[in-house]
């Protein structure tokens, strides 16, 4: 795993990079450490505050732990009449937890999202941003089982 | 009537990374008659061909160039590939399609009012499109193509308000992505205060071909006053739920019943909601209209970012426009009143009516609630977040009234 100073120092010549900076650090540690938020804010000359506003501003960024894998539902217009509320809870079933939790073997973590612009195929989830397509409550166990 | 493919006519035949594929099929004529030009020549031809803002404001482009002075010493070329408006995917199409399209046209921005350093910020649900551009901008630099003008692609991170300009200037310089107050507007203080123009991937990708086939020739094509093509998409309760570009003087009823092969599953047509989900949405008896800018508003309606959105007649108009408020809830930037504690209100509403507990004083009440979030919130999003609500009560009010108690 690379170490979140070197994510940083990555991102430094960038002007205004925290966010660039933050999302190379989530792209390691699925979310956004304490330690690693600490010192993003430092090298962008920015209080600690000012830093984790930011990052609690943007929905794709987080500050608390997240499973190994992010699952995402959408739910804008054209998937919820595609039917992305019976998926949610084919999903919820599947894995035992409500929407916002994490298994407790931290493998998953699932979450809404609004539309992800793949609209031609829904409804649609996203597993570590990798779309699915015109997924259904009966596919979820099948889609799911995939990731281990 | 059939598609007029402009920005999309190589689509699938190139690779949209390669500047050389791009080179072939006569890609970077353009930028280089725009550098020949003299910049006030340029900025009047763009204003000429009379290209309007594809984002959803309709502004002439070159207007729009006219107003960044002269003599400042940097100034910025932005890109907004944020791309948040629900059902709208036509800018990762054209960047899928045809990405050389859009550097150029950055270019030919870049050309027209003196800057040589452009940015892209694309929005966070997208990463291979960040990657597929980051491969283009390289393509395009190592063939020579872009001259002295460079391209940075930022990355968003899932928030509908960094559409609006000066929020997404915000986010590039690192902050909240919480809208300015205007004036002083980007074009005189943008990013890092220095003037900014900021124009949607389709405006951009426009540019290229209103330089090489004139002025005239773009603004013969379509509907006189928002001429050229747009890139739609189609999604809901039709056979073919997929991208188009059409004319702009295409009539809506074509969209759906030629391009879109009609309503799914041999049903009937309910509504219509264009422009994603800011949109208002749209009754049987005004699908005659044009999709330009101009005769969307005539009927209460706007084009938008293009997205069509169709519901059939067994829809529930106030369930889906429930879920449509708690959208606006959820993508409120807080930074003002009207639209912080509006938007909470109005779903919170929504949600009374649909569960069936609402009375008609509670309808009175969302229609006053519309009112003052459409002329007291400060930005675009609380100023559209009521027209869902206001149209559909309008249009389909018979929906809402079997839910009363
Ligand atoms: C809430 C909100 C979201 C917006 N989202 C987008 C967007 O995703 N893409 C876009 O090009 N313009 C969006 N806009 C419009 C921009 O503020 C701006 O008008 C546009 O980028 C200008 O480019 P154009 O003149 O080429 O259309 C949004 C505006 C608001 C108020
Ligand atoms: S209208 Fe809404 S999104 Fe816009 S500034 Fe106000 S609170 Fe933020
Ligand atoms: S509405 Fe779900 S992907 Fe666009």
């Amino acid at each position: 795993m690379a170490n979140y100073m070197d994510l940083i120092a990555s991102q430094k010549n960038t002007k205004g990079g925290i966010i660039e900076a933050f999302h190379a650090i989530q792209k390691e540690y699925n979310y956004i450490p304490r330690e690693a938020l600490t010192a993003a804010a430092k090298a962008f000359g920015m209080s600690e505050a000012k830093a984790y506003g930011v990052a609690t501003f943007y929905s794709y960024l987080s500050v608390e732990k997240r499973g190994k894998y992010i699952i995402r539902m959408c739910e804008s217009a054209p998937c919820h009449v595609a039917g992305a509320d019976e998926v949610i809870k084919a999903i919820e079933k599947y894995l035992g937890i409500k929407t916002g939790e994490t298994t407790a073997d931290g493998k998953y973590t699932l979450e809404l999202t609004e539309c992800i612009g793949q609209c031609q195929a829904t409804p649609v989830i996203t597993v570590n941003s990798e779309p699915i397509f015109n997924v259904s409550p009966e596919k979820i166990p099948e889609i799911l089982s995939a990731y281990k | 009537m059939e598609e007029k493919r402009v920005l999309l006519e190589y689509a699938d035949q190139i690779n949209p990374e390669s500047a050389a594929d791009y080179i072939k099929v006569g890609g970077y004529k353009g930028l280089e008659k725009a550098r020949a030009m003299q910049k006030k020549d340029l900025i009047d031809e763009v204003k000429k061909s009379g290209l309007r803002g594809r984002g959803g404001a309709g502004f002439n482009a070159g207007m729009k160039w006219s107003f960044v002075p002269q003599d400042a010493p940097v100034k910025y070329v932005v890109c907004n590939l944020d791309e948040g408006e629900p059902g709208t995917y036509k800018d990762r199409i054209i960047c899928e399609k045809n990405a050389q399209a859009l550097l150029e046209g950055m270019a030919i921005c870049g050309a027209a009012i003196g800057s040589d350093q452009g940015y892209i910020y694309c929005r966070g649900e997208y990463p291979f499109v960040v990657e597929l551009l980051k491969n283009a901008v390289k393509s395009a630099k190592d063939a020579g193509a872009l001259g002295d003008f460079d391209i940075e692609v930022r990355m968003g991170a899932g928030a509908y308000v960094c559409g609006e300009e000066t929020a997404l200037i915000e986010s590039i310089e690192g902050h909240r992505g919480e809208p300015r107050f205007k004036p002083p507007f980007p074009g005189v203080a943008g990013l890092w205060a220095a003037p900014t123009v900021v124009n949607n991937v389709e405006t951009f990708a426009c540019l290229p071909y209103i330089l090489v086939n004139g002025a005239e020739w773009f603004a013969g094509i379509g509907a006189a006053k928002y001429p050229g093509t747009k890139v739609l998409t189609l999604t809901g309760d039709i056979n073919n739920p997929t991208y188009f570009e059409v004319p702009t003087d295409y009539k809506l009823r074509d969209v759906i019943y030629k391009l879109g092969g009609g309503i799914k599953n041999g049903k009937k047509f309910k509504a219509v909601q264009v422009g994603g989900t800011s949109g208002a949405f749209i009754p049987e008896e005004n699908l005659d209209t044009q999709i330009d800018f101009d005769s969307m508003g005539a009927i209460g309606a706007a084009l938008g970012s293009g997205a069509v959105l169709v519901l059939d007649e067994t829809r529930d108009i106030v369930d889906t426009v429930a879920r449509i408020t708690k959208f606006f809830e959820h993508e409120s930037c807080g930074k003002c009143n009207p639209c912080r504690e509006g938007t909470f209100r109005m779903c919170e509403m929504l949600h009374k009516v649909n569960e069936g507990k609402a009375s008609e004083k509670d309808l009175e009440n969302i229609l006053r609630l519309a009112k003052v979030m459409r002329k007291a919130s400060l930005c675009g999003l609380g100023q559209a977040a009521p027209i869902p609500v206001e149209s559909t009560i309008k249009h389909f009010k018979y929906e809402y009234m079997r839910k009363l108690v």
